[in-house]
């Protein structure tokens, strides 16, 4: 589904070049929910801007479903970290979750339906017509998701979407989020820094290396699909699972990893 | 002629809560205080000649003012005269409007070409409008195209230095966002750049408004187009000081209208925006 093939960028060429991503190489299946951990700048938030189209990367390759992106590919959709910049403040939040649909050209009566059901879903039906500024940062969080949601990507980037918002908020989009996948069967990239929410959330977790970055590890979380913030986060499984990524991303911090990704799966 | 005219909170139905700073203000009554300010300054005004602190002929009382200004409301020269001071501040503003928007989207977003008009820009911009007075009257005369050269070349720069900071504030994000949703390039500049830019071009266009104000009153008194100004000429000529003063207030009352009225439009098209936010709720 998605594709990225020995991705680098380099940013400024010439002396004081940096070296952003130096080889990544993995694979997205369909409807794969893959939650991306590493240390504190190590290029996640560049590797999403190359697999989104937003910024060429300087050797590599991003496909999706066997074309290569180079601009914005219409069947994909970025959840922004920054939801008070991402979200435009002059616009209803009817608006902003139906804007990019008139640009898609979606016709009038299922626009209405898009917003109206992405809205259901992330819960916020009743603020329709509340702008972003009026809602709390959780809630400006899920009009971000539902634009997202309206737009029926076939694959959904988030970029730390829940890194601004507090520890109750969060659990709740958490849910939220394994909620939607389940229910649209999208595919989904999930950019975090959080080796807890990374393993809550996600069926796979990539951990990348610090810069410049490699993917170190490719774990399979085999916890049960119906997960709950209580009982998985005592589980067993889930304990080890997070100690694993742990332990990887200390060795990636202390730039020890292995070069090659162990193929766990 | 307080600020009470706000229209209501623009607070949408259906909002959980209002945002932050909603607590009614309480304090004292301001349209009260502003009566009572303005009646004391005519009183002040009226008793001033009247004790002969100063001779009446150079300050006739408020009442015989007012009174020479609502004889000469009921004349159709005096509100020709309006009309076509109205008629040159509001043709060149929207000039100076529109050439000021047109020009500071383009070089706005062609770093180079601004880099390389900027010296330019700042060599012309502080050159006073007045001084162009003659030029004016050589190319134009007393005709209306005089006062315009005046008010569009100042209300030019004004609005056109807030265009290009408007411009260069385009937040990465949205931008980002705009484009991963498939907006094309129109469709970004009108519904991410020019949102952007508007509570910047919406201070240029206030400041312009009284500047313009102004300069289409200098150019009638000076270089004797039609409008107000050119009244006060004539009435100063003749010797009639009530009038004169009749007509300064009328240029001050026309003064206070247009800056309500630019307000009021900044306030109704800035409703998102924070600078009105807070201010929507006092």
């Amino acid at each position: 589904m998605l594709k990225v093939t020995g991705l680098q960028k380099i940013y400024n060429g010439g002396a004081n070049a940096v070296e952003a991503v130096r080889d990544l190489t993995f694979e997205l299946g369909e409807g794969e929910l893959v939650c991306l951990v590493g240390p504190s700048g190590c290029g996640k938030t560049t590797l999403l801007k190359c697999i989104a189209g937003l910024m060429p990367p300087t050797s590599g390759t991003v496909e999706l479903a066997g074309q290569a992106v180079t601009a914005p590919p219409p069947d994909m959709a970025v959840v922004f970290q920054e939801y008070g910049r991402s979200l435009f403040a002059w616009m209803s939040v009817r608006d902003n979750v139906e804007l990019p649909l008139k640009e898609k050209k979606v016709p009038k009566g299922r626009r209405a339906e898009l917003v109206a059901e992405s809205l259901e879903a992330v819960g916020l039906t009743r603020f329709a017509d509340s702008y972003p500024w009026q809602l709390s940062g959780g809630m400006q969080q899920r009009v971000a998701i539902a634009r997202a949601v309206a737009y029926e990507p076939q694959v959904l980037l988030m970029d730390e979407p829940f890194a601004a918002v507090d520890a109750q908020t969060r659990a709740d989009l958490e849910d939220l989020i394994r909620q939607l996948w389940k229910r649209l069967g999208v595919t989904v990239l999930f950019v975090t820094h959080d080796i807890d929410e990374a393993v809550y959330l996600g069926e796979r977790v990539l951990v990348l290396s610090s810069s410049p970055t490699v993917v170190q590890d490719d774990i399979t979380v085999d916890l049960p699909v119906e997960r709950d913030q209580l009982t998985t986060r005592r589980d067993e499984r889930f304990t080890e699972l997070r100690a694993r990524v742990y332990a990887q991303i200390q060795q990636a911090k202390n730039g020890t990893g292995a070069a090659a990704p162990a193929a766990a799966h | 002629m307080t600020e009470t005219t706000a229209p209501p909170p623009a607070v949408p139905v259906g909002a959980a809560r209002r945002p932050r700073g909603a607590a009614a203000r309480t304090g004292p009554n301001r349209p009260l205080l502003g009566t009572v300010g303005i009646v004391g300054f005519l009183v002040l005004w009226e008793a001033v000649p009247r004790l002969g602190l100063v001779s009446d002929r150079y300050l006739p009382p408020a009442s015989r003012v007012l009174a020479s200004l609502g004889q000469r409301a009921t004349t159709p020269q005096f509100w020709t005269a309006v009309g076509d001071t109205l008629t040159g501040w509001a043709l060149g503003l929207a000039i100076a409007l529109v050439a000021a928007v047109v020009l500071g989207f383009t070089l706005g977003s062609l770093p180079r070409v601004r880099a390389f008009t900027t010296s330019t820009v700042d060599f012309l911009r502080p050159i006073p409008s007045v001084a162009l007075i003659p030029l004016a009257v050589l190319m134009y005369g007393t005709d209306i195209r005089s006062t315009l050269l005046l008010v569009v070349y100042a209300c030019f720069w004004l609005i056109y230095i807030q265009v290009l900071y408007g411009v260069a504030d385009l937040d990465p994000v949205a931008e980002q966002t705009a484009r991963s949703y498939g907006l094309g390039r129109l469709a970004r500049i009108r519904h991410v750049l020019w949102p952007t830019t508007l509570p910047y071009l919406m201070t240029g266009v206030r400041l312009a408004a009284a500047v313009a104000l102004i300069l289409s009153i200098t150019a009638q008194l000076i270089i004797g187009s039609p409008g107000i100004g050119r009244e006060i000429a004539v009435a100063q000529s003749s010797g009639a000081v009530a009038s004169v003063y009749a007509l300064i207030v009328a240029t001050g009352a026309l003064g206070v209208v247009i800056n309500i009225g630019v307000r009021a439009l900044e306030r109704r098209v800035l409703r998102w925006h924070t600078s009105v936010r807070g201010e929507a709720t006092a």
